[in-house]
């Protein structure tokens, strides 16, 4: 019983809750033991919280006593925290020497919405440094190792949370998606992802890194999860200016409801098939294409002219974003400061070139260098035009189809001990997670299946704007369709 | 070789807000040092910011009041730059879409009306304040307080349009007094609600093209202004004089030793890096929201002056004098206000406030609203006056009790026994011994040395100690003497 404990989905931990199969504080020690005993060889959690996180459960075991009918479907659900997100009291160091025993001042939004559903906190997830990375190698505190396979990266940079969840070791979790740093970490590890339309969850309290481009993600085994952990988070918070203001549908209640595609024109670009795809992805997805046919769907190649320019549009647009963002890390302040203090600009220089690692300084001098007078207009204000284009794509796009379908990432998990020395290689691999990240839009990645050497393919759809409620519905059929595929 | 000095200003004005430009910390000067702070304003990993409406109206009351165009769209923009009392690494400002733009104020020096026409008006947050030294507290190093940080600014920049530092103390005088007018900007310059920099530059007169611009920064009085630029000017002449090339730069004002020295050159400026600030979205701005503070903003000193000349009957000067200051045309019409129709004489007031009010204001280095007497009590002096109770004189002698003292006129005038002897009975006898002790004047008198009768009327003041009614020991002693 208890082994099985861990692999249990929202749904089955509420009705066990409500049973009294078990209480809050097994399933939470239940978790805990499983971190502990697992965390030295996959590194995904930074810190637990252990008393608190038993605190909590006691708490909601009182409530599932006095008040059971009234709790919210994630009381008393374990979840795992991105390292990004602040906790108040708690340590945030969005995985940097910089704020290595930074401790919040305060919690951030979606913090607060978790406490008030009564969720369970178990940890600190780590993640590339400042969330800058798609392997999870760029953590100061070392790598995560993917749970499928040790030998290979979880994916980045929400590499820790996706790990807690295929690991068993979180029932869900919180990531953070700039370029695709839920999804992709998702699709390595077999698990589901969603980043809802920017501005759906509210990123007050969150240590930015591009800010017009993250986002929040909820990470789970499952759609379902993913949809409860989503509608507690979701919703207009009046601190983060560019929250909407816009009802955050249910998707939760009608997922069970539908089961085909019946009517539904998904669309695809064979453009995007172009460079630096494994056959084995392209065959998987193309294998996906029929799939949504044999489920009813109408399925359409669509004209996507300005996709291929995303990763370059989001490596210009992201560091320039990240370079403003991670000047407040200045030796000044937090906790770390380099010896040499022989001038201010001394100071500032050598505590930033001491604590940040190699790719957030090279983000840092490449977000410095497009912004600088004689650049701008050659790379930044492009960069915004073509941001635009994206956008207007998808728009036009969105005239004639319901979703876009793409795989998530062009491979499968790479091998840890890889060595890539052309960042700009590495860069590519958002190539299909980008774009609905620089145009704003919802996406979803869910497991599609596993490739010869057994690691997991995703498959991503992206809906348009607001529309997570269907897009997770949709993305449900899938999943029960795929789990009916590869059980055959 | 004979130049022309060209000047512009960039002001900064803090806008009178009782929360900061995207927090909502209190914007108040002299707490305790980081005590109105928070996570936005501390630039806290997370943070966001979340814009002042209040601060954009007042925004946009100023740049009514300055003549400008107010921009229905603008955006708000990071300008980076490392600094220890700048807790995000960046400002957020108005760079390349700013609130206002255009504008104009009309000034007079030398009895030479000057349009100063403005650039543009941005809003922007400011940064803290560093404190350096070697007090016990500081324990010798550099403390940041940043109770500052974040509270709003506009910045208001002048094209290059001013030919002498006259111009340019007159213009930003008139420009504060605008901002006061309205409530926009208290335009303490000692606390540092009004900031100034100075770009200046010389040409040889007859010359079109602008000379190089040197910025001058950290002037914060009117007097640092305007000697700042006069030594700016002197400065760059002689250097071109002496066949030497003017560096654009940025220098700094030092008041103690008078001179002005190299801050930082052109080749070391900062390269801000200017981009929208995506923590939040471009300022959109109704038109009917412009209307609305259009029509509610307060009547401004031009108008104020005009009115005053128009309904009260004052001369240009008086008028200008009074509407000068927003407390000073204030404590005008609240002592106006309460003289009644019959007491009320524009112009005898107008007299008192500037030879007597003004004059203690000066004297006791205060501002009008900081006098121990307020409009009413001088209003009550000058019905005593008007109705016979004190004279003129007298009135003179009790508004300096007021202001030492703060007693009430009708107290004073108690306790010294300061009433007006206006009863013949009581002036008479006082009459009759003048002339009966002073025989020899009283024959020159009458012997045509009309002067004389000068001599006879303070005589009779001296006796009663000023408090005799001058009309009424006219009379007497001219019938007296005949
Ligand atoms: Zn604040």
């Amino acid at each position: 019983m208890i082994n099985e404990l861990n692999t249990l989905s929202i749904k089955k931990i509420q009705q066990a809750y409500a049973k009294k199969e078990f209480s809050a504080t097994e399933l939470t020690q239940a978790y805990l033991d499983k971190i502990k005993q697992e965390n030295p060889n996959y590194n995904a959690f930074l810190q637990t919280q252990e008393s608190q996180a038993l605190e909590k459960a006691k708490f909601v075991d009182q409530q599932l006593k006095d008040n059971a009918d009234s709790l919210p479907p994630m009381a008393g659900i374990p979840i795992a925290i991105k390292d990004n997100i602040l906790q108040k009291d708690e340590i945030c160091s969005a995985a940097s020497q910089f704020l290595k025993s930074y401790k919040a001042q305060y919690s951030a939004h979606v913090i607060e919405k978790l406490q008030d559903n009564h969720a369970i906190i178990l940890g600190r997830t780590n993640m590339d440094e400042f969330a800058m990375g798609s392997a999870n190698k760029n953590s100061a505190f070392g790598p995560v190792k993917n749970p499928i396979n040790p030998d290979h990266v979880p994916g980045g940079s929400s590499g820790g949370s996706a790990c807690a969840v295929a690991a068993n070791q979180s029932c869900v979790a919180l990531g953070t998606d700039t370029g695709g740093s839920v999804r992709q970490p998702a699709s390595f590890c077999g698990i589901t992802a969603l980043k809802p339309t920017y501005g759906r969850i509210s990123r007050y309290g969150v240590i930015a890194f591009a800010s017009s481009l993250d986002q929040v993600g909820p990470m789970g085994k499952t759609v379902e999860d993913v949809a409860y952990t989503y509608e507690a988070i979701a919703g207009y918070d009046q601190r983060d200016s560019k929250s909407l203001n816009h009802t955050v549908k249910k998707a939760s209640d009608k997922l069970e409801k539908q089961d085909s595609l019946k009517d539904k024109v998904i669309g695809y670009s064979s453009a995007f098939f172009n460079h630096g795809v494994s056959d084995e992805v392209k065959d998987n997805f193309l294998q996906s294409l029929k799939h949504f046919e044999s489920l009813g769907a109408h399925v359409q190649d669509i004209d996507l002219a300005h996709l291929h320019y995303g990763v370059s549009c989001y490596y210009v647009i992201a560091p320039a974003e990240a370079s403003a963002n991670l000047a407040r890390y200045d030796g000044i302040r937090y906790t770390q400061r380099s010896d040499d203090s022989s001038s201010i600009a001394n100071l500032i220089s050598s505590s930033r070139s001491e604590f940040f690692g190699d790719e957030v300084c090279r983000r840092i001098l490449l977000g410095t260098f497009v912004l600088s007078s004689g650049f701008y207009d050659a790379y930044y204000l492009k960069a915004l035009k073509v941001r635009n284009l994206i956008q207007q794509d998808f728009i036009e796009a969105f005239k004639k189809v319901d979703y876009i379908a793409t795989p998530t990432s062009p491979t499968t998990a790479f091998k840890l001990n890889q060595q890539n020395n052309d960042p700009l290689q590495k860069y590519l691999a958002d190539m299909y997670t980008v774009p609905a990240s620089i145009a704003g839009l919802p996406a979803i990645s869910l497991p599609n299946g596993r490739s010869d050497n057994n690691l997991p393919f995703g498959i991503q759809l992206i809906g348009s704007y607001y529309t997570e409620d269907d897009l997770l519905t949709t993305a449900h059929v899938l999943e029960k369709a795929i789990g009916f595929h590869q059980q055959g | 070789m004979k130049y022309e000095a060209v000047i512009g200003l960039e002001v900064h004005a803090q806008l009178n807000t009782q929360t900061k430009l995207f927090c909502r910390c209190k914007n108040e000067y002299g707490q305790e040092a980081n005590s109105a702070t928070c996570p936005v304003c501390l630039g806290l990993p997370g943070a966001l910011p979340k814009i002042n409406q209040f601060a954009i109206e007042q925004a946009i009351k100023a740049g009514l009041a300055l003549n400008c165009n107010i921009q229905l769209n603008s955006v708000f923009s990071r300008k980076n730059y490392f600094y220890p009392d700048l807790p995000k690494g960046y400002q957020i400002s108005q760079f390349d879409k700013p609130l206002c733009l255009g504008g104009q104020v009309d000034i007079e020096v030398n009895e030479e009306a000057v349009g100063v026409v403005l650039e543009r008006i941005h809003m922007e947050e400011d940064a803290g304040k560093l404190l350096h030294g070697d007090s016990s507290e500081n324990k010798g190093g550099s403390l940041v307080d940043l109770n500052r940080a974040g509270v709003p600014l506009i910045e208001i920049v002048t094209t290059p349009c001013m030919n002498s530092a006259e111009q340019a103390s007159t213009y930003l005088k008139k420009l504060r007094n605008i901002l006061r007018y309205i409530d926009v900007c208290d335009g303490n310059m000692e606390e540092g609600s009004l900031r100034c920099d100075a770009n200046v530059s010389i040409r040889p007169v007859g010359s079109q093209t602008l000379g190089t611009k040197v910025e001058v920064k950290n002037m914060n009085s009117f007097k640092h202004v305007q000697k700042a630029i006069e030594y700016e000017i002197e400065r760059q002449s002689l250097a071109l004089d002496n066949n030497e090339e003017i560096h654009q730069e940025t220098r700094l004002w030092n008041p103690e030793k008078g001179i002005s020295i190299t801050m930082r050159s052109k080749e070391e400026s900062n390269d801000y890096r200017y981009f929208p600030e995506p923590d939040l979205k471009a300022l959109d701005i109704e038109q009917t929201w412009i209307e609305e503070i259009k029509e509610n903003l307060a009547e401004l000193p031009d108008a104020k002056k005009q009115r005053y000349i128009d309904d009260y009957g004052l001369p240009s000067y008086d008028a200008g004098v009074l509407t000068s200051d927003k407390d000073v045309a204030a404590f005008f019409e609240h002592a106006l206000n309460a003289l009644s129709v019959s007491e009320k004489n524009a112009k005898n007031l107008s007299n008192f406030v500037m030879a007597e009010v003004l004059r203690l204001c000066k004297e006791l280095s205060v501002s009008i609203n900081d006098l121990k007497f307020n409009a009413q009590d001088l209003a009550q002096l000058l019905k005593y006056v008007a109705d016979g109770t004190i004279n003129g004189k007298i009135a003179k002698d009790i508004v300096d009790t007021m202001a030492e003292t703060g007693e009430k006129p009708q107290a004073i005038i108690e306790s010294k026994g300061l009433k007006q002897l206006s009863d013949p009975k009581d002036i008479q006898p006082i009459i009759e011994q003048i002339i009966q002790n002073n025989p020899k004047q009283v024959e020159q008198y009458k012997s045509g040395k009309d002067k004389l009768f000068g001599f006879f009327v303070g005589q009779t003041m001296k006796e009663t100690k000023g408090k005799a009614n001058p009309g009424m020991v006219n009379q007497l002693l001219k019938d007296a003497l005949k």
